[in-house]
């Protein structure tokens, strides 16, 4: 699809605000240190909302711009220029990015709010609100810059703070852990970044956008198809997909809001913005492309597996948003056919999951901060509104009408059916037993924490949440239940984002028309909740996790043996190689460098043994001298 | 007789003079010893003068005489300083400065 | 020996005589110089190699020279040896174990060695020509001619020997000034602690070795007015070497008559 990407035909000096909003927030309050302890979530907050604000203003004037033109940029400076190397440091807002902007700034902005009491007992509450608005910056940083480079910086932005954040309670070494663990496997998506770049580069000369996307046309397969899979490869990092995903289940370790905020509805779309930006890349590159729906349908059914075996709920909901992540993986695989689903769906998901996710923090704050989902049980009678602003989101991701993911995840199913001949079949059905999964368990998830009777210890008080923490939760679960439909209404999602990803063509005929695939659909959810049901209410949930279960639950316990894989593949020979590494330098090197020292010392010690301080002996080398040299001289002359 | 008979007997008492310097652990008898090789030398110049035909050779052997004059009167003083502060004429006593 | 040494013409036969019954003594004596144990024993032999060596001047037309090296060499450098001999202990011997582990060894084939690369470097030296001998250098008379050369060619160096003197001189006066640390006891301060109470010495002096007995030799005590020995009238080395006489034989007999009459 040629210049389908939307160059930018305006510019707008509101753009820099958008980012330095938060940025600044986060500067005082890291600078400002405990003085700002009284008022700082509050700054942070306002902030947060500020450029939320300016996205609104931008979408109004935005929405006043007729297709072509929607996109508006602004220029900062120029950051490297350095012989056939220039990057301008510049934004670029056009309909892709101002829907992530809006989803970053409002989600994130109700979050905050939603800190405010889920925090209140921390004493490093402003720390984390620095955290936070760091991170939103990064994210729209990410998002609106106009060159790979610009989004690179904010990409290893997001990567440091999901590290800050996740392990914010460093105290515990477990969670420093966790941490670490995911800013390594963050780290090995962004080598593939950096060799995406350098292969734009070497390829097309720049690496901004528009630069890219003009020479798109006329480069060789081969560049477009490695830059593609490295990109892929950046992508896999930073969203959690199948190679990299084991990050994303410790990253549960962070407070909730974290989780939500990042883990949920930001970051981990990051790399689904990436494959979207990058369409003039993928269009053009189909082997590229297939590797990008072969990850997405891995990670779907893997992410799905992992869910059922899960009894932390937060672990629960992180394989859950691994699932989804990779529904969305899979649709922008799909080329302009997909990418508008994808990106529907991944708003969609905002919505939902974070809902859910704040649910799910409402729940352990009226319970102790137990997460174990074995120890709740008929929490409805005990929190109502968490009870309903939980169940839409329920409801939103497995697809039941009219919630949001009903109109999303369907979509993308019959985008994968009509992806034309075997494959479609095979991606097809996979979606939907994915699909048939999901709805497993979620309703497992649902049914132990608020139906059937409760099992929870004596000290336990569950309780309401505070006024903070319900009104979000609420914005939230009204965004689950109508924001895909609003989003479907005409197409108007699809046609909205059409001048920046290109037109997808479905080959005729049709093989799915839409009400079959929603059929086949909600057939599978049915399946899916029938078998939760039958399952988990008709049997009583044992409160101890069950040890003689089946081969698959044990797996999916241990999330399908992939850190066991990732250690012994990758751990274990880098320590190996490490540790005789250790023993070359400590042998050989500092051997060799003792040695010589020590060489020297023991040469000396002997030698020194001249200076014997006896006058005679000094006369005898003297003596010893002069029969040398009158030998010599006499030598000499005969 | 050869006059260079007298130089092999200078060649001689040197050797020895030498030997005694490096055998002899009194103080005083080594310096004796340097005096026998500085006599050696003159002898050496006096039948150089003679065999060459010029008196250069004994103005040198006077010089010689001079200087050894001068360096017996500051070694002596040297020996009894010493020997005021350690009560040894030996110069085995005097090794300190060594490793 | 012909072929070994330059050859340098004929001498003629007294002073052969004189040579080879000098020459071999004076290397026995220096010899037995550096062998003998007591050190005085070394300075004397030295002084007769100096003596022989002296007379070889003489025999080979340097009579200046030879008479400068029995006046400052044999008479004023071995009397100073011999003085500083006396200052340090005549009885000072070496024991004659070698102390440094293969010094002996080594110092012999060090001077050995000299002596060979010497002898040998004579062997190869050659002359046109026989010895010139002195007699026409010595025409005007061998002090003149010694004269000429100091105080033409070798003026300088005779002026830097003469500055040498004047130092040496200076450093031996520094070398062996010996600095007071009290100050020196004036003769009244002497007579003081003579006289007070606890002091060893007596206040008027010693009587004479002998006195009030028959023999007044250095070894027999004096006798104090009660008639026994006074321990301090004999030098202490005497007393250390155990050569005190007893004094009884000599003592005055007593005038038994006193009694009876």
């Amino acid at each position: 699809m040629d210049s389908a990407h939307a160059l930018a035909s305006g510019s707008s000096s509101l753009l820099v605000w958008l980012i330095a909003l938060p940025a600044l927030g986060s500067a005082i309050l890291l600078l400002g240190g405990r003085r700002t302890d009284k008022w700082g979530h509050l700054l942070a907050t306002a902030l947060s909302g500020g450029s939320f604000i300016i996205g609104i203003v931008e979408l109004i004037k935005m929405l006043g711009r007729s297709g072509e033109n929607r996109g508006v940029s602004q220029s900062l400076f120029t950051w490297i220029s350095v012989g056939n190397f220039n990057v301008e440091a510049g934004l670029l807002l056009d309909q892709l990015s101002i829907s992530f902007v809006l989803l970053i700034t409002g989600v994130g902005t109700l979050i905050h709010v939603y800190s405010i009491t889920y925090m209140s007992h921390d004493l490093d509450r402003r720390r984390f609100f620095a955290y936070l608005n760091l991170f939103i910056a990064a994210m729209l940083l990410l998002v609106l810059g106009n060159s790979y480079l610009n989004l690179y910086v904010g990409w290893e932005g997001v990567g440091l703070a999901s590290y800050l954040l996740i392990g914010f309670w460093n105290q515990n070494p477990v969670y420093a852990t966790a941490a670490k663990k995911a800013f390594v496997a963050n780290r090995v998506g962004d080598f593939g970044l950096s060799i995406a770049m350098m292969i734009a580069f070497a390829t097309f000369g720049s690496v901004s956008f528009d630069g890219v996307a003009a020479g798109a046309g006329k480069a060789n397969s081969g560049a477009l198809t490695a830059m593609g899979a490295m990109l892929l490869l950046a992508a896999a990092g930073k969203s959690a997909q199948f190679p990299l995903q084991s990050w994303l289940g410790d990253a549960m370790a962070g407070p909730t809001p974290v989780s939500a905020l990042i883990h949920a509805a930001t970051m981990v779309t990051a790399g689904v913005y990436l494959i979207t930006r990058s369409n003039f890349v993928f269009d053009r590159a189909p082997t590229a492309q297939l590797l990008v729906v072969i990850v997405g349908v891995i990670t779907l059914l893997f992410g799905a597996i992992i869910g059922t075996a899960k009894d932390d709920i937060k672990k629960a909901l992180a394989a859950s948003t691994m699932s989804q992540i990779g529904y969305m993986i899979l649709a922008a695989g799909l080329g302009p056919a997909g990418y508008a689903f994808a990106i529907m769906h991944l708003l969609t998901h905002g919505f939902f999951k974070a809902g859910m996710f704040l649910g799910a923090g409402s729940v352990m704050h009226g319970m102790n901060d137990e997460v174990d989902m074995r120890k709740y049980g008929a929490l409805r009678k005990f929190m109502p509104v968490t009870f309903v602003t939980f169940g839409f989101g329920y409801l939103a991701i497995i697809g039941v009408p009219p919630f949001a993911g009903f109109f999303s995840k369907d979509k993308i199913i019959e985008a994968a059916f009509n992806a034309g001949g075997a494959r479609g079949i095979i991606i097809g059905s996979a979606a939907l037993l994915g699909a048939a999964i999901t709805a497993f368990y979620m309703t497992r998830v649902m049914i132990m924490t608020f139906f059937g009777k409760a099992r929870w210890s004596a000290d336990a008080h569950p309780h309401e949440s505070g006024k903070l923490m319900v009104v979000p939760m609420v914005i939230l679960a009204i965004g689950s239940l109508g924001a895909g439909a609003l989003l479907s209404l005409g197409s108007s999602f699809k046609n909205w984002l059409e001048p920046v990803v290109g037109h997808g063509f479905i080959e005729p005929p049709a093989r799915m028309t839409p009400l079959v695939v929603s059929a086949l659909a909600l057939g599978a959810v049915v399946l899916g909740v029938g078998m939760a049901y039958l399952r988990y209410v008709r049997q009583p949930i044992p409160e101890l996790a069950p040890t003689n279960v089946s081969v698959l639950t044990r797996a999916a316990r241990r999330d399908l043996y992939q850190d066991a894989f990732n250690e012994a593949i990758f751990m274990r020979p880098g320590q190996y190689l490490t540790r005789a590494l250790v023993f070359l330098d400590r042998v050989f090197v500092d051997g060799a460098v003792n040695g010589i020292g020590a060489l020297f010392g023991g040469a000396s010690v002997r030698l020194r043994r001249v200076q014997t301080g006896y006058v005679r002996t000094y006369a005898l080398f003297i003596l010893g001298g002069a029969a040398i040299v009158v030998a010599a001289m006499l030598a000499a002359r005969l | 007789m050869n006059p260079s008979n007298y130089l092999f007997v200078s060649a001689l008492l040197f050797t020895i003079g030498s030997l005694g310097v490096l055998t002899r652990r009194n103080s005083i008898v080594i310096f004796m010893c340097i005096e026998l090789m500085l006599n050696a030398a003159n002898l050496a110049f006096v039948t150089f003068a003679r065999i060459q035909g010029n008196l250069d050779g004994q103005v040198i052997a006077f010089f010689t005489m001079v200087v050894a004059a001068c360096e017996v009167v500051v070694g002596l003083a040297i020996i009894v300083s010493i020997y005021r502060s350690r009560r040894s004429a030996s110069v085995d006593d005097v090794n300190l400065l060594k490793f | 020996m012909n072929t070994l040494a330059l050859n340098a013409g004929v001498t003629g036969i007294p002073e052969a005589v004189l040579f080879w019954i000098l020459a071999p003594l004076a290397v026995l004596a220096a010899a037995g110089m550096v062998i003998v144990k007591k050190a005085v024993h070394s300075a004397l032999l030295l002084a007769y190699v100096m003596i022989s060596l002296a007379i070889f001047y003489i025999a080979q037309d340097a009579p200046f020279l030879g008479i400068v090296q029995i006046v400052v060499y044999t008479g004023a450098v071995m009397m100073l040896f011999l003085f500083i001999l006396m200052l340090v202990g005549v009885d000072s011997s070496d024991s004659l174990i070698e102390t440094i582990r293969g010094q002996r060894l080594a110092a012999l084939l060090a001077g050995l060695s000299v002596g060979v690369l010497l002898v040998a470097g004579l062997g190869h030296a050659f002359l046109s020509g026989g010895a010139v001998g002195l007699d026409q250098a010595n025409s005007g008379g061998n002090v003149q001619g010694l004269a000429s050369l100091l105080f033409s060619r070798y003026v300088w160096a005779f002026e830097v020997v003469s500055a040498l003197l004047v130092t040496a001189a200076l450093g031996a006066m520094v070398l062996g000034h010996r600095e007071r640390t009290v100050p020196r006891r004036t003769q009244r301060q002497l007579s003081q602690d003579r006289f007070r109470e606890g002091s060893e010495l007596p206040g008027a002096p010693l009587p004479n070795p002998g006195v009030f007995s028959r023999h007044n030799a250095v070894d027999i005590p004096a006798l104090l007015p009660d008639g026994t020995p006074a321990p301090t009238s004999v030098s202490r080395v005497i007393k250390a070497r155990g050569g005190v006489l007893p004094t009884a034989p000599f003592e005055l007999k007593q005038e038994h008559e006193e009694d009876e009459a």
